[in-house]
């Protein structure tokens, strides 16, 4: 140790602890694949988003007169603001890709199971925490899209009874469609309080990760596997230090991504409409509707559930439930073996089910599945629509379908599992 | 054993992303089924020698009414690849400094008074609409007697601007098809009655020029974006080599 760190390690020894805990003497499963790169990925987006995020608003008017405008000034007048902007944007989209991977991940290797449930509740809040986040960043540059999306979105609180309408008032701040008033206090939530929160979640997340230990791809716990390996005789022998082994790894993992996002920012920015949809390059404007009201991609599996059901309360109900069995899932899977490796057959199609229905429904939030019926089948656009209500209708249903399968399966002990191997059988 | 589970892995990953790809394919589709499909504008914001002629016919027939007021004399010129001079000589005919946005000399009122609606700035219209509808709309007017301006549009019906390009286009006529049940008669199609000053290869040309221009109007980094976009890419692959190379260098005593 050098003077300089001593003098750090004199006055402050547990910044040393600290470090070595979650970095030099985490021990983490040596067998780690593909799926594992999402984590540090969602934290290197995060970060991005905050850094972008500083220099946007640098340069953003939090105004119902001046958003519109003042997004254009960043494309056009700010230096290198164009690529500032589509840094931030592009974000967006790629952390929910990221975290959406991430979720499925542990689905795959049941890493929300004992001891992991309370990384798994975390791991959702974030979710949830990033949902209000995207959603009040999308109100931001004032598009027609921005504007309506408000709009729809906020007045689902109006399916709350009793104080549904006034619910709605209070958080647009404008008795019927948003306005300054809507804009201004999204501003302060998306660029304050969201990210506060979000920061104090991740560091909870890594925190209740780091007390139990990652999971791995074969599920097994090497925290009380077999002890003892070059680095100390006390920790496990299938574990490797975080740093230098998994930070290298996760560099090459992080070099793949920006490769990803630099085609996507320099070549195809709006991604076909999707990243930046083409309704949002109309300034908002109450008197005009857009043809079709829709929320931006990554949210459309969960608006999909919504539109299929024909009540408003109850697809409000649908909607909410479909994000709250997730936080469930700990307790609804009964199983004890981990990864789907050594899993029943059953569970493996289940799950392999249940990802095709969410990108199926995915499509159907994102308006694209009457176009595909009538260009497979040659429908009319009326066949069309009443085609989607029946399949967008059963995939709602194979979503939720999904959890009871997942909780008779395990709870009723007809999962027949392969062994589980005593000790992780790959390496990277 | 573990190659097997290992090549399981980047195989579910490889049909997630596939998956993935296929919803991003899927987007001319809902496009199209937004306001129907149009022919491919084919336009190449490149083309310098295009940008600088649909810029003149912008300047020429368009601009009178309708503005761009967040670009710049300024950012014209620099992107379309003219001096200060050549843009103030021949595209800026309201006086405006080189420094100053685009903006029409037609007072709001009048425009209110004379069109039932403030003409709109054409910034954002090709991220809006897409550069095929800007294409096909300007091709698609017709006379029609019914309406207000004496004009319609097959693209955008009954819309509030008279046709500006008729000199160039010349005039075309609806050929209808019989009412039916009730309904009102539809276009089957349009043909020229009486040819402009441009043969419609020409035309046709100059429509897609024009979207040209405005495509690059819309997203003026575009020209940018490209030229530096495939040096950071090859930048981020190199990085990630090396990167590779190092981790399997520290990984060497992982077994």
């Amino acid at each position: 140790m050098n003077a300089f760190t001593q003098w750090f390690a004199d006055r402050a020894p547990g910044l040393d602890v600290a470090y070595k805990k979650h970095m030099t003497e985490y021990y983490a499963p040596k067998n780690f694949n593909v799926m594992y790169y999402f984590g540090s990925l969602a934290l290197l987006v995060l970060v991005n988003q905050i850094v972008t995020g500083i220099f946007l608003t640098m340069f953003y008017t939090p105004t119902a007169a001046g958003a519109f405008d003042s997004v254009q000034y960043i494309m056009r007048d700010v230096q290198w603001g164009w690529l500032v902007r589509y840094m931030h944007v592009t974000g967006a989209s790629m952390f929910f890709i990221v975290i959406y991977l991430h979720m499925f991940r542990g689905l795959m290797y049941g890493s929300y199971k004992k001891p992991r449930e309370l990384v798994w509740l975390l791991g959702m809040l974030i979710f949830l925490a990033l949902m209000a986040e995207a959603f009040m960043g999308y109100v931001l540059p004032w598009g027609n899209m921005s504007f309506w999306g408000a709009k729809v979105i906020i007045t689902l609180f109006s399916a709350v009874p009793v104080i549904g309408e006034q619910l709605v008032h209070w958080i647009m701040g404008t008795l019927s469609v948003p306005g300054d008033p809507t804009l201004n206090r999204f501003f302060a939530l998306h660029v304050v309080a969201l990210p506060l929160v979000l920061l104090l979640l991740v560091v909870l997340h890594l925190g209740a990760l780091h007390e139990v230990g990652s999971n791995n791809p074969d599920g097994v716990d090497v925290k009380h596997g077999p002890k003892g390996n070059r680095w100390n005789p006390n920790a496990p022998v299938d574990g490797i230090p975080f740093h230098p082994y998994y930070t290298l790894k996760d560099l090459v993992g992080v070099g793949v991504f920006l490769v990803v996002c630099a085609i996507i920012i320099f070549f195809e920015p709006t991604v076909g409409g999707f990243f930046i949809e083409h309704d949002n390059s109309i300034p908002a404007n109450d008197l005009v509707t857009p043809a079709t009201i829709k929320p931006v991609w990554y949210f459309s599996p969960f608006y999909a559930i919504l539109r299929m059901i024909p009540s408003k309360g109850f697809g409000v109900l649908a909607m909410l439930a479909s994000i709250v069995v997730l936080f469930l899932v700990p307790w609804l899977d009964r199983g004890k073996v981990k990864s789907v490796r050594y899993r029943g057959l059953a569970y493996k199609i289940a799950l392999t089910l249940f990802t095709i229905v969410f990108l199926l429904l995915c499509a159907i939030g994102a308006d694209l599945t009457q176009g595909w019926i009538m260009g497979l089948f040659g429908a009319s656009s009326a066949t069309a629509v009443s085609a989607e209500l029946v399949f967008g209708r059963t995939l709602v249903v194979l979503y939720f379908a999904f959890f009871i399968f997942l909780w008779a399966y395990t709870f009723f002990g007809w999962e027949k599992t392969k062994p589980v191997p005593e000790r992780v059988t790959t390496h990277a | 054993m573990h190659n097997q589970t290992r090549r399981a892995s980047v195989r579910t990953l490889a049909a997630m992303l596939l998956a993935f790809a296929v919803t991003l394919s899927a987007a001319p589709a809902a496009l199209a089924a937004e306001g129907g499909s149009y022919p491919n504008a084919n336009i190449n914001v490149h083309d310098q020698a295009a940008l600088q002629r649909g810029a003149r016919l912008y300047m020429n027939y368009c601009v009178g009414c309708h503005s761009l007021k967040y670009v710049r004399y300024s950012q014209l010129a620099g992107g379309i690849g003219l001096t200060e001079k050549q843009v103030m000589d021949n595209l800026n005919f309201t006086g405006a400094k080189f420094g100053e946005p685009i903006v029409t000399a037609m007072p709001e009122a009048d425009a209110e008074k004379w069109f039932g609606k403030v003409p709109p700035d054409l910034s954002l219209e090709v991220s809006a609409k897409g550069a095929d509808w800007v294409s096909a709309y300007l091709k698609s007017f017709y006379l029609d007697p019914a309406t207000n301006s004496g004009w319609n549009n097959t693209v955008f019906p009954n819309v509030a601007m008279p046709f500006p390009l008729w000199q160039l286009q010349g005039e075309q006529e609806a050929v209808m098809n019989p009412p039916e049940n009730g309904q009102p008669a539809t276009v089957r199609e349009l043909k020229l009655a009486h040819p402009g000053s441009l043969t419609p290869a020409q035309y046709d040309e100059a429509v897609r020029d024009l979207t040209t221009f405005l495509a690059y109007v819309s997203a003026p980094d575009e020209l940018v974006r490209s030229h530096i976009g495939a040096w950071v890419v090859l930048y981020l692959v190199l990085f990630t080599l090396f990167a590779l190379v190092l981790k399997k260098e520290y990984w060497k005593d992982v077994h």
